[in-house]
């Protein structure tokens, strides 16, 4: 069935656009999605819209179902999708979350220029290569014990700081300190535990990477300053992966689990992916506490990776990380995560659980769960791109906070299939072509690199600029790759 | 390449696309060996199967409400030991199989980045479009992956 969503949706302005409540019965809310006129038809073209109408259908959900304007289709949830429902009368649901639990993405600062890291870049991206398992198989530098795993699911980053693998400024640079409240280890399935214990310290594959970026250009000079960016030509490590095996077995168990649930509590759902239990349910606080230890698990994953590229740029360039490179965190932020969070609807305080599929937390200047380093300039909101492009660093913003619960878009999205990507791309050598830009990719298998090429991403430059023109989250700044690694 | 034709065998598996991710379409002339040539398929999505030699064993035992859970379970329980023993597997001996329950064997070698080509990890085996069909003596399943 074609639907004709020029003329379902209702504009409200340049980047928002209502889908009434009227569309599809049982719907509690409204939809609202962020998008360009431009970039609706591409995210008209798949089943993400019909999503977003679904997901209106969750008990407890306050305000709207809401897209962002990297939506995609997804499992029950459309990638791209922030929903939150009432503690008190709502429900948790693993699709509003995902597989790769707190997939999210992480951004270190250096004090090098392009100039000093472009004659050591294939040695560096080596390296890296060789320390930090990409793609299938391959087990992490680190080994840890089942009695280690629930430590780090508990303490997260702080288990990477009590090993070596932190600096003490690491912490609050990180979502929820990078250990967040309430994980239950008793949660998660022993099978969950195995899957995840090989791969600590591991990128993993699909759409993963670490990338050595370059500053090109800086929309705030004064956020961009506290952020630790100095200007154009500055070095950067941009870091995307999840919790591996660990949070897509914990996925697994509890969509089994929510299945009985939702028939248990008679919840009526338009697809059978959007199972869910009621929050304060024996189900949803399991849940809750299961998925949040896999969070931490990720957490210290990233920290992890970061570890050990700090390792690989100070044995090649021969320079202390910390004191000479400077090579300090500047953020890290979860895109596939749900949290139970404070916000004020209509001029009084709720308590909700915000969804965010595919969406980053977006924070904005004097809130108190944002870093003190961010007070002035809001929590830094990390956007990346595709690997020949850019990424970007935004801020989160009062917008956000009162509109979108604080969240705001996680990346490009996908607008071609992987095989259609590598149709389309079929006899063009991808590493050579990035070559010829200046960008060294190392990747498990070549081969892949067109299925992850430029072709099959928006331009994540509309998606940021949609979000900024609507005061969601403000651009700080914009880096392009020169060093890629994929899984 | 899908094959087609009078004179062409029905291959095991087609591929499926989707716009974040990959599925297949399997199909088997008995439901053991649907679930057999799924998991063929699961396999063939993350790695070329020629080059696997069948030096490891392991039996696998799983349970389910229905046809569909039991895919669910049963590919799950295949990417449990790819992740937590580096197992590629590349044949698969369905021995029993009922609405409910399914035994096997599957045959494969620890990961060799060297030695095997590989292409992209399966994350998990989605629920998403899922269904496992008979359509007369044609056993047929369909099976997203989140990649």
């Amino acid at each position: 069935m074609a639907v004709k969503w020029r003329e379902t949706l209702e504009k409200i302005d340049d980047q928002r656009w209502l889908l009434p409540k009227e569309y599809k019965p049982g719907m509690r809310v409204p939809g609202l999605v962020f998008a360009s006129e431009k970039m609706l038809g591409v995210i008209g073209q798949d089943q993400a819209l019909e999503q977003v109408a679904n997901v209106a259908f969750l008990p407890g959900i306050v305000n709207y179902s809401m897209a962002m304007p990297d939506i995609h289709w997804g499992y029950g949830f459309p990638i791209g999708g922030v929903a939150a429902m009432r503690v008190e009368d709502g429900v948790i649901s693993p699709g509003g979350v995902g597989f790769d639990i707190n997939c999210g993405t992480r951004v270190m600062r250096t004090s090098l220029r392009e100039d000093e890291v472009r004659p050591h870049l294939k040695e560096l991206v080596n390296q890296i290569f060789r320390d930090i398992p990409a793609g299938i198989g391959g087990s992490g530098l680190v080994k840890v014990s089942m009695k280690e795993i629930d430590e780090v699911m508990v303490q997260g980053v702080g288990w990477a700081l009590e090993q070596g693998y932190a600096w003490p400024e690491d912490v609050d640079a990180v979502e929820g300190g990078g250990a967040l409240k309430g994980a239950n280890t008793d949660k998660v399935s022993k099978r969950a535990k195995q899957r995840g214990a090989p791969q600590l310290g591991t990128l993993g594959s699909g759409n993963h990477f670490l990338e050595i970026q370059v500053i090109d250009e800086v929309y705030d000079s004064e956020k961009a300053e506290t952020m630790g960016i100095d200007g154009p030509g500055q070095v950067m490590v941009f870091i995307h992966c999840g919790s591996r095996g660990l949070g897509h077995q914990t996925c697994q168990d509890y969509l089994e689990v929510m299945e009985e649930a939702a028939s248990k509590y008679k919840i009526q759902l338009p697809d059978k992916q959007l199972a869910c239990a009621p929050i304060g349910s024996k189900e949803g606080q399991d849940y809750l506490g299961a998925m949040t230890a896999a969070a931490n698990f990720a957490f210290c994953n990233r920290q992890l990776i970061a570890h050990w590229t700090r390792q690989a740029f100070q044995r090649v360039l021969g320079r202390d990380a910390r004191e000479e490179l400077g090579m300090h965190l500047v953020y890290d932020v979860a895109h596939n995560i749900a949290k139970i969070e404070q916000h004020r609807v209509n001029g009084k305080e709720m308590t909700v659980c915000v969804h965010r599929k595919g969406a980053t937390r977006a924070f904005p200047p004097g809130h108190p769960d944002v870093p003190r380093r961010y007070q002035q300039t809001g929590q830094p909101v990390l956007v990346p791109g595709d690997m020949a492009r850019y990424s970007y660093i935004c801020a989160g913003t009062e917008q956000a906070m009162s509109e979108t619960w604080g969240s705001s878009c996680h990346g490009a999205g996908r607008v071609q299939s992987r095989h259609a990507a590598k149709r389309m791309l079929k006899g063009v050598d991808v590493a050579r072509r990035l070559a010829q830009r200046g960008i060294y990719v190392r990747a498990q298998n070549r081969g892949l690199l067109a299925e992850e090429a430029s072709e099959a991403y928006k331009d994540v430059a509309e998606v940021v600029d949609v979000l900024d023109e609507a005061g969601i989250a403000g651009k700080v700044a914009r880096m392009r790759p020169i060093g890629v690694i994929k899984g | 390449m899908v094959l087609e034709g009078p004179f062409m065998p029905r291959p095991p598996f087609e591929i499926l696309e989707h716009t974040a991710d990959v599925g297949i379409v399997a199909h088997g002339d008995s439901l053991a060996e649907l679930f057999a040539n799924a998991a063929i398929g699961m396999f063939a999505i993350m790695a070329e199967l020629e080059g696997v030699r069948q030096t490891e064993e392991r039996r696998i035992e799983v349970e389910g409400r229905d046809h569909e859970g039991l895919m669910v379970r049963w590919l799950t329980e295949l990417l449990y030991y790819l992740d937590a023993e580096e197992l590629l597997f590349s044949r698969f001996v369905v021995e029993e199989v009922s609405e409910t329950r399914l035994r096997a064997r599957a045959f494969g070698e620890r990961i060799d980045a060297e030695r095997h080509r590989l292409h992209f990890g399966v994350k998990a085996v989605t629920r998403h479009m899922l269904e496992v069909a008979q359509e007369e003596d044609d056993y047929r399943a369909q099976v997203l992956f989140d990649i």
